[in-house]
């Protein structure tokens, strides 16, 4: 029957592809969004320059980055984990526990946060840490009071910012920016604004007093985005009077749409962030199995080559899409060089 | 009759009548206007697709003769490759910068920048590959210029095609309208000019600082290995479940909960479908991430109902004097069913497998569960194994990816990407209903 043939012959060639064993001859990485971008740059240059293939680059966030990295040491495995904050304790045990003892951590540069609304709303123009605390707390300073936030607009609280509608668009829980925005912004504003003094003295432990500073009210004016930034530029296309959080290389890309406020007078630009004058920024990381250094081919190339002056330095492609370049960069590169590991 | 008392002629149209009349007419207008604003839609929805998607099938090219010296290309001076190596990108992107700047002079073209590098945001980050490529291809190109087709930066290309305007980048860090100036003159002297896009359909994927190189070709061979999974498996799976359901079977509660679950699966929302091939084939059974393998399998899952479904019915379609007939001069169950049941039944199926086909090409929810999202599919897939097993995306996971990206050129990659997907679809569907007006056999 050629029915029964076709069956058997599509099985047989089903069970021969899944046997074969492939032995790994590209440089395979996962993890953060917010380094793929980068990391694509880097892969695309490194295949067209080097005989290595390009290598394989997937995103799927920080933390599965990490937990995929952590999986164990063999060629089925990741060679690189993408992160946009640094690995945590919890997350080297677990490594540790799979057998994956020597990872290479490297940074990568600087990624700023910056604030941006439409560009022809509101002059959303300078912001401070205090008014995005006062806009978005849930319990904020009034008249030396701390209180439920009853500000609904934001000359409410500043006579400088515009009589619109308090509405923000903030990142989601599961991303790294989110950490950011809440421990630069939210945090710092909160200890401007004496609201953490007041929490203190109204009996909380610092500690709780910490993390009560990194809330944000949940009444419908500050909106989680879980999605990307393209989500948070199609809610400010559709709301004039609204900000959003966006990294500092997607807004350069949509300028056209987009305006940016300055953070405490200070305008968000590769330069302000490099010089350590914009506050709301974090450094960028990957980090190497030490163990496949040698086994994969191109390993150590590729990450070598991620970091080179040309690629990653102040004129480099990174730079130009607006990665804030790391001035210690000679030191990750010699790091690199020695393969020196975490300790 | 009870309406005996009624003396008037037939023809006058009775107060009764005229509301069944009316009400008639009120529902052919109603239906008129479902149809119409369904038309209306459709057309908008087409006219969309193809206004924004048409131009990605065009791109801006510079056709430039690009000196080639022999002191920064080839120290060795002996065309030894390994050494021509050793000269990256990065070593070629100041020769075409300054092969642009000679061009502009010998056009007469005045030159707004300081130097040359200031005309860098004109040309495509690609260029220098390009370049490399060819003279590592051909080393006796040393010394001599050469004349190569670059592409444009996405910028300059959106200028030409009306998406970008000097207003839109007075803002904007990459480029100003000084560049701009330099390319109208450029396109007056013929040197930069648009053209059909190939390199769309057939290249692979690009990083997010070059939409103008990125094509679709590479996720439409993952797209193409899945289908072969799809169709491997869930053909002959699903006609032999529905030939034993149909045809031998004994009907009891057994066949029929199984039967009631077939439908059920049929309706089952696909990213469940996802979910289960994450769970089952990559933790479980380790197979692969982003694999056209792992896609295809659970793409398989998702088809076999609507492909058992549809054999079922052009089975039970296939009138029992057939059956009685072969079963009558001797032949067996197998016989009858293989010899002229299945046969008879073969375009009902094979339409319904197209059908189930097509579906399973343009999904993308359970894809995005076992990795073909958020992938960058710029390998071409070297043998057939390493196209079942590499990691790989699929058209519509790749136009997905697209949408997502920050730089707005690509948005315009997304629709083009969606007309050459919608083109496989409809060719599709129209396969499926030639076979159906050929083969099909009414009784």
């Amino acid at each position: 029957m050629s029915f029964a043939k076709l069956t058997a012959s599509t099985l047989a060639i089903a069970a021969m592809t899944t046997g074969v064993a492939v032995a790994r001859d590209q440089v395979q990485v996962a993890g953060s969004s917010t380094v793929l971008p980068y990391a694509s740059i880097v892969a695309e240059a490194f295949g067209e320059n080097f005989d290595f293939p390009t290598p394989v680059v997937e995103s799927g966030g920080s933390s599965a980055g990490l937990k995929r990295f952590c999986e164990g040491v063999g060629e089925n495995t990741i060679d690189i984990a993408n992160a946009s904050r640094a690995i945590r304790e919890k997350e080297i045990a677990a490594c540790a526990e799979a057998g994956v003892t020597d990872i290479i951590e490297v940074r990568i540069g600087y990624d700023g946060i910056v604030f941006a609304s439409q560009l022809n709303g509101p002059e959303f123009t300078a912001f401070t840490e205090s008014d995005i605390f006062n806009a978005l707390a849930p319990k904020v300073m009034v008249d030396g009071e701390l209180v439920d936030n009853p500000h609904t607009k934001w000359s409410d609280f500043n006579a400088d910012l515009p009589d619109a509608e308090i509405l923000a668009f903030i990142p989601g829980t599961k991303h790294g920016t989110r950490e950011v925005f809440e421990e630069k912004v939210i945090a710092a504003g909160c200890e401007a604004t004496g609201a953490m003094e007041a929490m203190i003295a109204g009996g909380m432990s610092e500690d709780d007093a910490e993390d009560a500073c990194l809330m944000v009210r949940t009444d419908g004016m500050s909106v989680d985005i879980d999605g990307d930034y393209t989500e948070t530029l199609a809610r400010i296309d559709a709301n004039t009077n609204a900000i959003g959080v966006f990294g500092l290389a997607f807004y350069e890309n949509n300028t056209d749409k987009l305006k940016v406020a300055t953070m405490s007078g200070v305008e968000p630009t590769t330069e302000t962030i490099a010089a350590g004058d914009y506050p709301v920024s974090r450094p960028l990381y990957f980090y190497i199995k030490k163990a496949h250094i040698g086994v994969i081919p191109g390993l150590k190339e590729y990450a070598e080559f991620f970091v080179a002056d040309e690629i990653a330095g102040p004129d480099g492609p990174l730079s130009n899409y607006g990665l804030v370049a790391d001035p210690e960069l000679a030191a990750t590169q010699a790091m690199i060089a020695n393969e020196e590991t975490m300790n | 009759m009870t309406d005996a008392t009624n003396t008037g002629s037939l023809y006058d149209v009775d107060a009764r009548t005229k509301k069944r009349n009316a009400a008639e007419k009120r529902f052919r207008i109603y239906g008129m206007i479902a149809i119409g604003l369904g038309l209306v839609f459709l057309v908008a929805l087409l006219s969309t697709i193809v206004v924004r998607g048409i131009p990605a099938f065009q791109q801006t090219k510079l056709t430039l003769p690009i000196a080639l010296p022999e002191e920064t290309l080839d120290k060795s001076g002996v065309r030894d490759i390994e050494v021509m190596k050793k000269v990256s990108t990065f070593g070629y992107n100041p020769l075409i910068e300054q092969a642009l700047a000679d061009a502009l002079d010998a056009n007469g073209i005045e030159n707004p920048f300081e130097d040359a590098k200031g005309l860098k945001p004109i040309l495509s980050s690609s260029a220098a590959a390009v370049v490399r490529d060819e003279v590592l291809a051909n080393p006796e190109l040393v010394g001599t210029t050469h004349t190569f087709e670059i592409l444009a930066a996405s910028r300059v290309d959106g200028y030409l095609k009306g998406r970008v305007t000097r207003e839109s980048v007075a803002r904007d860090n990459n480029i100003d309208a000084a560049h701009f100036d330099v390319v109208d003159a450029l396109r007056d002297a013929g040197i930069i000019a648009k053209g059909f896009n190939f390199d769309f359909i057939t290249g692979a994927d690009a990083s997010e600082s070059r939409p103008e190189q990125a094509g679709i070709g590479v996720s439409m061979l993952g797209s193409l290995f899945m289908m072969f999974v799809v169709l491997g498996l869930s053909l002959p799976i699903g006609v032999a479940a529905s030939i034993y359901l149909e045809e031998f079977a004994t009907q009891n509660r057994f066949t029929d909960i199984i039967e009631v679950n077939i439908s059920n699966l049929a309706a089952v929302p696909s990213i469940v479908f996802g979910i289960l091939g994450l769970a089952v084939f990559i933790q479980f059974m380790h197979l692969p991430q982003s694999a056209p393998l792992v896609g295809g399998l659970v793409l398989t899952l998702m088809t076999l109902p609507t492909i058992i479904i549809s054999t079922r019915a052009s089975l039970k379609a296939v009138p029992p004097s057939i059956r009685e007939a072969a079963l009558g001069i001797g032949a067996s169950k197998m016989q009858t069913v293989f010899h002229h049941v299945l046969p008879l039944a073969m375009p009902g199926i094979l339409t319904g497998t197209i059908i189930g086909l097509a579906q399973a090409l343009g999904e993308t929810a359970p894809l995005l569960l076992i990795g073909m999202v958020g992938y960058i599919a710029s390998n071409y897939p070297d043998g057939v194994a390493s196209g079942f097993l590499d990691p790989n995306s699929a058209m519509p996971a790749q136009i997905y990816e697209w949408a997502k990206r920050a730089d707005p050129a690509y948005y315009e990659r997304a629709w083009g990407g969606i007309i050459i997907l919608l083109v496989f679809l409809m060719t599709m569907n129209i396969l499926a209903v030639i076979l159906r007006r050929r083969f099909e056999r009414r009784w």
